[in-house]
């Protein structure tokens, strides 16, 4: 607009020049520190820009005057965290794990860093809730294969099962008595119809009571003369309401005829005593956790185990 | 035509306005005594409160005010808080606002003039430096004059006592959030936390700039509130005025003298811009309300003396409302205080205000110091146990908000089953759980619920907390315990 200023009698200040049905905006200056303070901050955002990653270019970004990265971040406090939990696991790798509830401190942090080491390694087989499936143990129930204490836990994590290269892994066989021509089919029926009346899933009758013969020749070694199981061969209970693969005629005689044979790996190689014995109070703590009987002789090998040299923390020290 | 102190007078064509410094005169009067009454309260309650104690036992701060963030607990005297009470703090904060909208419309810009903490700095750092430049005219003369080693000298020495304020106001923030005789020994030797020095620094400087430098800038520039609490000022609120019926004409001088003679008449104003000199922001009131007026009311003490001493009637310049204005002009009695303040309008701010206060102090007389948190586990929702049983899992948070270390018993209620932890086994269950609770904690359990699977897919259940001490107190929490489908 050419004709000169448009200056507001009332405030004597200059108008933008426009005008919106006789409403005018005042072109008010702005005070010299808050032009100052705009300015202060571009220089400051541009400094910033140098002193930290920024800049796009074609294969990253600038890297800053101070090479900070949120991976350097991560890993120094990761460093800082271990550091923090290195007592904590020099205990934990101390304790033997039957101990662990006279330490109700030291059992809490254990169960909630077994709970971590849990989700890493262990929920691609028995789940995020450690509710298993088929083939793979619910681990929140009371039946267990190979024991329930914390001690004979640790154990079965420790070493796995029928995991070859770990010499003091548990071992036992299911064999394939249909396949390998052990029993004759119609024997497997009768022993299946067996086994089902041992948990009430069936009523006994003619074949059932054929297999009855069947299974105190042929399986009652394992599973026991009344079908209770044998923790020491990890042969599972027959009688009771959970099974690892299945319960209803149709699996439990293709257990029978291909027999079977899970693998879990030895943990022991992987993940240090500490973790090991973290992953056996949580599982423990599931709600199937049993109690911790000392045999006839524990008590030497506890004193021993006490004093023994923590072992060097392997990996994972921070999780 | 405009005065040379106008506010608004601004620079033409220019991008951005110098400021004009600001050297208001020492005055003195009834508010400006009331002012240091304020300035010393307001500063003690401050600086001292850190410092109070108050005995919680032994599990517990024994500082009065303490907002322990590290352990997220905020401690005022006998009551404490924990973050998911936030919510008094918000109640706190809206009674803060009502409290402020309920001042405003009874007596106006009040907490601007008198309490605001930028005043209250304000007015302190404009003491020192009166007391090292001298008055009005001495800092004039100082600002003008060239650099040289006398005004070096008062510069640094006015600039370090500020500094030395700001350091104090820092300092004593921090307190608030920490044990104020550990803090305080630790700010000496030189161990406190790395964030308390940066904490100090970062209050040091916006004390020093905003008390030193920016004053009456932060009023009108950066501060919201003057503009929220222009729109709550109405024809009844009590302003500072300028009675321009009564001042008007205003003339000085030769020009005042001739007028006495003709008989002609004269306004009580006598020009002498006293109340311009002590403004803090540099304003003239004469000009009528304006948005750099924070009501300190000095100008009223600055006018008044004039006033006495020509021989008129005080309060040229005066607190009154916009109707008292046109009563006492029209010559009518002014209304009654007591009306004025007790009007529609405040009367339902007083209303919210005590009504949010006293339904916090009711809260906080009956609240249970004792919470039961429950997460039912839905992975898995249920398990089978060897007997056939189904058994659900709930996680149940146990807050302690005792100082002191209590013991609950936790049963359940509404389904006949056993009962359990992450301690023990399924073979180990009973009717109730015991656990010792630490004092001002929270404990996470397992709980392990089983019962017959025959029954409905859905039973709800009540977990019951009962605190085993002398003032007993429960927290009851609502679930349910699932079953598979297929056992209905
Ligand atoms: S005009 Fe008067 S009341 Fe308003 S800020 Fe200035 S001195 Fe204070
Ligand atoms: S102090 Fe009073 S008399 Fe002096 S200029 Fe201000 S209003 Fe007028």
């Amino acid at each position: 607009m050419g004709e000169g200023k448009h200056i507001d009698p009332a405030t004597g200040t200059e108008t933008v020049g426009h005008e919106w049905d006789g409403i005018e905006e005042l072109d008010t200056p702005m005070p010299r520190w808050w032009l100052l303070t705009l300015y202060a901050t571009i220089v400051f955002a541009i400094g910033y820009t140098i002193y930290y990653p920024a800049w796009p270019m074609i294969g990253g970004a600038t890297a800053g005057l101070s090479h900070w990265s949120s991976r350097d971040q991560l890993s120094a406090e990761m460093k800082s965290e271990s550091a923090r939990r290195k007592p904590l696991m020099l205990a934990l790798a101390q304790i033997p794990v039957e101990r662990l509830p006279d330490d109700s401190k030291l059992m809490h942090a254990a169960i909630q860093g077994g709970a971590a080491a849990f989700r890493v390694n262990c929920v691609q087989c028995h789940g995020s809730g450690a509710a298993g499936g088929k083939g793979y143990a619910n681990l929140n129930d009371d039946d267990w294969l190979w024991g329930g204490d914390l001690k004979t836990i640790y154990q079965t994590i420790d070493h796995g099962v029928r995991f070859a290269p770990d010499p003091a892994t548990r071992v036992s066989q299911m064999p394939a008595f249909g396949r390998d021509g052990l029993l004759p089919p119609a024997q497997i029926g009768d022993v299946a119809a067996y086994v089902m009346t041992l948990s009430g899933a069936a009523r006994p009758g003619a074949s059932a009571a054929r297999g009855s013969l069947v299974f105190a020749a042929t399986c009652a070694a394992c599973h026991g003369a009344d079908g209770k199981g044998n923790r020491l061969l990890g042969a599972p209970n027959l009688t009771d309401r959970i099974w690892l693969y299945g319960g209803d005629r149709e699996t439990i005689v293709e257990t029978l005829t291909n027999g079977r044979g899970g693998v879990m790996p030895a943990w022991g190689g992987r993940l240090d005593p500490a973790t090991v014995k973290m992953l056996a109070a949580y599982v423990h703590s599931l709600g199937g956790g049993e109690k911790f009987v000392p045999d006839a002789e524990p008590q030497g090998e506890a004193q021993a185990e006490a004093g023994k040299v923590p072992a060097p923390v392997k990996q994972n020290a921070s999780r | 035509m405009l005065p040379a102190d106008d506010l608004t007078n601004r620079a033409r064509n220019q991008f951005f306005e110098k400021r004009r410094k600001v050297f208001p005169r020492q005055i003195d009067g009834p508010f400006r005594r009331f002012k240091w009454l304020v300035m010393v309260v307001t500063l003690t309650i401050y600086y001292a409160s850190p410092w109070l104690r108050w005995n919680r036992g032994p599990h517990a701060p024994d500082q009065a005010v303490l907002i322990d963030l590290a352990h997220r607990r905020f401690y005022m005297f006998s009551i404490e808080i924990w973050p998911q009470e936030f919510y008094y703090v918000a109640g706190l904060l809206v009674m803060a606002a009502l409290g402020l909208f309920l001042v405003t419309s009874a007596v106006g810009r009040a907490w601007c003039g008198y309490t605001c903490p930028q005043t209250v700095w304000t007015d302190l750092f404009l003491h020192v430096e009166r007391f090292i430049d001298g008055d009005r005219n001495a800092q004039r003369k100082l600002d003008d004059a060239p650099w040289g080693p006398a005004k070096i000298a008062r510069r640094l020495s006015k600039w370090s006592v500020w500094l030395a304020i700001g350091v104090l106001t820092g300092g004593a923030w921090i307190f608030y959030f920490a044990d104020a005789p550990t803090l305080f020994h630790q700010l000496i030797t030189g161990t406190a936390p790395r964030v308390a020095y940066a904490t100090v620094f970062v209050l040091t400087m916006t004390t020093f700039i905003f008390g030193g430098f920016l004053r009456e800038q932060v009023c009108i520039y950066m501060c919201p509130w003057p503009r929220i609490q222009g729109a709550m000022l109405d024809e009844q609120s009590l302003v500072v005025t300028y009675k321009a019926w009564r001042g008007e004409p205003r003339s000085h001088g030769v020009k005042r003298q001739l007028e006495a003679a003709s008989l002609s008449p004269a306004g009580d104003c006598i020009d002498c811009l006293a109340c311009v000199a002590v403004c803090p922001t540099g304003i003239d009131i004469r000009q009528g309300p304006q948005i750099g007026c924070i009501t300190c009311a000095l100008c009223i003490d600055a006018c008044d003396e004039v006033m006495r001493r020509v021989g008129r009637p005080p309060k040229l310049i005066g607190y009154t409302t916009e109707v008292d204005e046109e009563l006492a002009r029209a010559g009518l009695p002014a209304k009654s205080p007591l009306r004025r303040v007790l009007r529609q309008r405040t009367i339902v701010y007083f209303t919210i205000w005590a009504a949010v206060g006293l339904a916090m102090l009711f809260t906080l007389g009956n609240r249970e110091r004792l919470t039961l948190d429950i997460a039912q586990s839905r992975n898995p929702v249920w398990v089978r146990l060897s007997n056939g049983e189904i058994r659900n899992s709930f996680t149940i948070k146990l807050s302690n908000m005792e100082e002191r270390p209590r013991r609950f018993i936790v049963t359940v209620d509404g389904i006949k089953g056993r009962l359990w932890d992450e301690s023990r086994g399924s073979d180990q269950s009973v009717s109730a759980l015991a656990y010792d609770v630490p004092a001002d904690q929270v404990a996470t359990h397992s709980l392990y619920l089983a019962a017959p699977d025959s029954g409905p897919q859905q039973t709800p259940i009540l977990i019951v907390a009962r605190a085993l001490d002398r003032d007993g107190g429960q927290a009851v929490g609502k679930a349910r315990f699932e079953r598979p489908e297929e056992s209905q």
